[in-house]
């Protein structure tokens, strides 16, 4: 749905050359929540702001619904525009105008006329639960509900794609829980494609089918979620279950979908070696459970032990 | 001299200001605001980034704002002959007054547009709008209540204008107070002109308070 292709951002600051985006491939499924995890700085909101030309690339292609949008003209990409609702950080709503009337501005831009403005507003804010709000002034209004207004707004469109800038990272920990369950539904519901960025592992723990990991520039891996956590020396696995610093010698044992076997007791029983537990994490990421847990295997059987371990279908790393 | 000698010459004095001070605001919103909203959008970050028009715009406000007015009341004098026909008058004043305002109406304009979030002109931006829709449906509007504070002062800038524009033939409640206070001793006229003025820039600077509230939603 989103193919982001040799992406590269270089800004000129007179004769300084700073570097945002280092050659980036993205490729998001249609009808998944695909999400970008980051620090600041490291490049992911320019990331987004590239997949809608709002910053033009350097270098690299960007092709949304199967429209390249690199190669566009400035009134066909605005055209191109309608189709990708976009949410913001601070919302970005206009003061001067009602809650509906916020919603109604991209439909202006659209050219829709009234009759036909007012009807869609009223659904879109019902889809959002704000259907009571729509003469309020978004100064009335708290982060949550501005957030659902800029959901409404961004929707207006009928977009097969909704980009999401820092989202929930304004809102507190419950409303953020809201928002994404609201983003969740939307993508279930109307099979809308999702590229979020954030600096919250949460977000992309609650809601996302896929994940990037960026950093200096530069996507570290990224796929969807399970296959992310089933490879070696995955940051996001290590991310998503914070575990103590390995101590030479442990092993770390990852797991998706299999956390209600019980392999650890299994192996115990089977080969001769004990087993000591010395940290673990369990979560459920992308609609599976998943878990991580750091063991010191002792005894004869261990290389065994181990590789019974893998047979199962876990990851097993073993630090030097 | 008595009330009855002083309340036609106030009325009269105080509806040539009024008409001095209106038509130099409406010249000056003609020309201020297109200018502040130029001097915004063509800033290297802005809508529609020229760097020379940017320049020679920035050059423009500059010099009219480095002029003293009474200096560029008389520097313009053959331009207001140009435009008007004569130098003498309500109507002649209302040439250096525009001028003298103009470009002053124009920073302000510019600061008040630059108060709006970059993420608003990003969000109608990424929901296809293109420049005009911007600056129409979003910068001006989002800027009203800066923009109302901004006409406010410029406002009460002209009626303090008006008054110099007076000292070369213009009227109004300066020139009166020139012709009666200062060369004829009329301390009475002199104080009633002064409290006039208060009073005029009193009622503006609260009319302009009051819409600039109204508009604020913050």
């Amino acid at each position: 749905m989103i193919d982001v292709s040799g992406l590269r951002k270089v800004y000129r600051d007179r004769d300084r050359e700073v570097v945002a985006i280092d050659g980036v491939d993205l490729h998001v499924r249609e009808g998944e929540i695909f999400g970008v995890l980051g620090q600041s700085g490291a490049g992911k909101s320019t990331l987004l702001r590239c997949v809608n030309l709002l910053e033009r690339p350097t270098e690299g292609t960007v092709t949304v619904a199967g429209q390249e949008l690199t190669a566009l003209g400035q009134s066909e990409l605005r055209r191109a525009r309608q189709r990708i609702g976009m949410i913001h950080q601070h919302f970005a709503l206009l003061s001067s105008r009602t809650v509906a009337g916020n919603v109604a501005f991209p439909l202006e831009v659209m050219g829709i006329g009234k009759a036909d403005r007012a009807r869609r507003v009223a659904e879109l804010l019902e889809l959002v639960g704000l259907a009571d709000k729509a003469g309020a002034h978004p100064a009335q209004l708290s982060g949550g509900q501005k957030q659902r207004v800029g959901i409404a707004r961004a929707l207006a469109g009928n977009p097969a794609v909704l980009l999401s800038d820092e989202a929930t990272s304004a809102l507190d920990p419950g409303t953020t829980q809201s928002i994404l369950a609201l983003l969740k539904s939307l993508n279930r519901e109307l099979g809308l494609t999702i590229l979020l960025i954030t600096h919250e592992m949460n977000v992309v723990k609650s809601i996302c089918d896929s994940a990037a990991i960026m950093r200096n520039g530069l996507v570290e891996e990224s796929g969807a979620i399970p296959e992310l956590i089933a490879t070696p020396g995955s940051r996001l696995t290590a991310e998503l279950f914070p575990l103590p610093a390995p101590d030479p010698g442990s092993v770390t044992i990852t797991f998706t979908g299999q956390a209600d076997e019980p392999v650890v007791s299994e192996v115990v029983r089977k080969f001769d070696v004990d087993v000591n537990i010395l940290g673990g994490a369990l979560e459920e990421v992308a609609g599976v459970s998943a878990g991580r847990l750091r063991l010191r295997l002792t005894g004869d059987e261990r290389a065994a032990a181990l590789a019974y371990l893998s047979g199962r279908g876990l990851l097993v790393e073993e630090s030097p | 001299m008595t009330w009855d000698e002083m309340t036609p010459l106030l009325w009269e004095s105080t509806w040539q200001t009024a008409q001095m001070v209106a038509w130099s605001t409406l010249f000056t919103v003609l020309i201020g605001l297109p200018l502040g909203v130029a001097l915004v959008v063509t800033d290297r970050d802005g809508l529609f980034p020229s760097w020379t028009l940017n320049r020679v715009l920035g050059l423009v406000v500059n010099i009219g704002r480095s002029l003293p007015f009474i200096v560029l009341m008389i520097a313009v004098i053959p331009l207001t002959r140009l435009i008007v026909g004569t130098t003498i008058g309500t109507v002649a004043s209302v040439v250096p007054l525009t001028l003298g305002a103009a470009p002053f109406f124009a920073r302000l304009v510019e600061t008040a547009l630059r108060e709006v979030g970059r993420d608003k002109v990003q969000a109608a931006q990424a929901m296809g709008a293109g420049g005009s829709t911007v600056v129409g449906k979003v910068l001006l509007p989002e800027a009203m209540a800066g923009l109302v504070a901004g006409l406010t002062v410029t406002v009460v800038a002209l009626i303090s204008y008006s008054a110099m524009a007076g000292a070369i033939g213009g009227g109004g409640l300066g020139d009166l107070a020139i012709r009666y206070g200062y060369q004829r001793f009329e301390t009475t006229l002199m104080v009633v002109t002064v409290v006039v003025l208060i009073v005029i820039v009193q009622l503006v600077q609260t009319l302009g308070d009051t819409v600039a509230r109204r508009l604020t939603r913050h």
